[in-house]
């Protein structure tokens, strides 16, 4: 009766993830999805990419070639960034912001070689977002002292009137989940939106979602995983805050 | 009162549609930040690389409230949680 409401039934309008087996788990049913599956392949060709990489980097000449220019146009783009907005603390970073950066980019860009984005998938972001709520609050307890940061979770009201507490600790709870609900939603309305051209529109869509494809994919997701990473390192840049053990750096 | 799954399937695409209208804040805020940026631009075009990843950056966090509103009517027509 209902069913012309549900774009998934009758027409060929498919985004939705699916479920290719289940498996028992502590008397707990699970299912593995195409999610797992695309983002295996994501994770394989990035690893295959790495160790081809490492292999150029290990015999690298003076003078390089196009593969080894390529590498070192990335390295050095990525080692940037971090540089600029993390100054003097980048050095224990860079390789876990690099690494960060060219997942989710690869991720989200999947979309251009027929995949659904895994990053469309809200249990791959919440993981990204919980390990940049672990690493704030491990940096924050490692560069200051106890009473500082009991300081600044009291931050409007002086320390001995801890009414402001509960809702500082509601903000930094909200970090990861806006963190994460942001990079999903984004590509998710990418994912929806080629799905419905490709699947309403039938022979209509030939050659010209191709224009689509570079908004929803290239652009879109090389924007939310610059702005994934920036946010990262400026909430992790903030929870360092000002460093007076210059000595202490390379213990980072 | 006993509502049947239509009754309730509509609803919830009307809600799904009211839902989206959160996309009018972040155009807004969207159109508000380029047009400085513009004319940041237009002041000092030696800075154009650092106003754009500003700029950006700032676009991206303001598209969040309108994202979460699309979020709510998606839940509302693919995930059906009122049935």
């Amino acid at each position: 009766m209902y069913e012309g409401l549900m774009l998934t039934s009758q027409n060929d309008v498919d985004f939705m993830i699916h479920g290719l087996f289940s498996y028992n788990f502590f008397g707990q049913e699970l299912w593995i999805t195409t999610s797992h599956v695309y983002l295996l392949i994501v994770v394989i060709s990035l690893i295959i990419f790495f160790i081809v990489g490492g292999q150029v980097f290990r015999k690298a000449d003076k003078i390089p070639g196009v593969f080894q220019n390529i590498l070192e146009l990335i390295v050095e783009f990525l080692d940037g960034i971090v540089k600029g907005s993390m100054g003097r603390n980048a050095d224990g970073f860079k390789n876990y912001i690099g690494v960060l950066f060219i997942f989710i980019l690869f991720s989200n860009i999947s979309g251009l070689f027929g995949l659904r984005p895994p990053t469309a998938d809200y249990g791959v972001t919440l993981p990204l977002g919980i390990i940049t709520f672990m690493l704030i609050h491990i940096n924050q307890f490692r560069f200051n002292s106890i009473g500082s940061i009991w300081k600044d979770m009291c931050s409007p009201l002086p320390p001995w009137l801890p009414i402001w507490l509960p809702i500082n600790i509601i903000s930094e709870i909200a970090v990861p989940i806006s963190l994460s609900l942001r990079l999903f939603a984004n590509v998710l309305s990418g994912t929806v939106m080629m799905a419905l051209v490709y699947g309403l529109l039938k022979w209509i869509a030939v050659i010209w979602p191709a224009a689509l494809h570079a908004y929803f994919d290239l652009f879109s997701g090389a924007i939310q995983t610059y702005v994934f990473c920036m946010l990262t390192m400026t909430y992790i840049n903030n929870a360092i805050g000002e460093r007076e053990d210059v000595a202490k750096e390379e213990g980072i | 009162m006993e509502f049947n799954e239509s009754f309730i399937l509509g609803c919830s695409a009307i809600g799904a549609g009211l839902a989206v209208i959160a996309g009018i804040g972040p155009g807004v805020g969207q159109g508000i930040a380029a047009g400085y940026g513009a004319s940041a631009v237009g002041r000092n075009p030696g800075a154009k690389g650092d106003i754009m990843s500003t700029m950006l950056l700032g676009q991206a966090v303001a598209e969040t409230t309108g994202l979460y509103g699309l979020l709510i009517a998606m839940l509302l027509l693919f995930v059906k949680p009122l049935i």
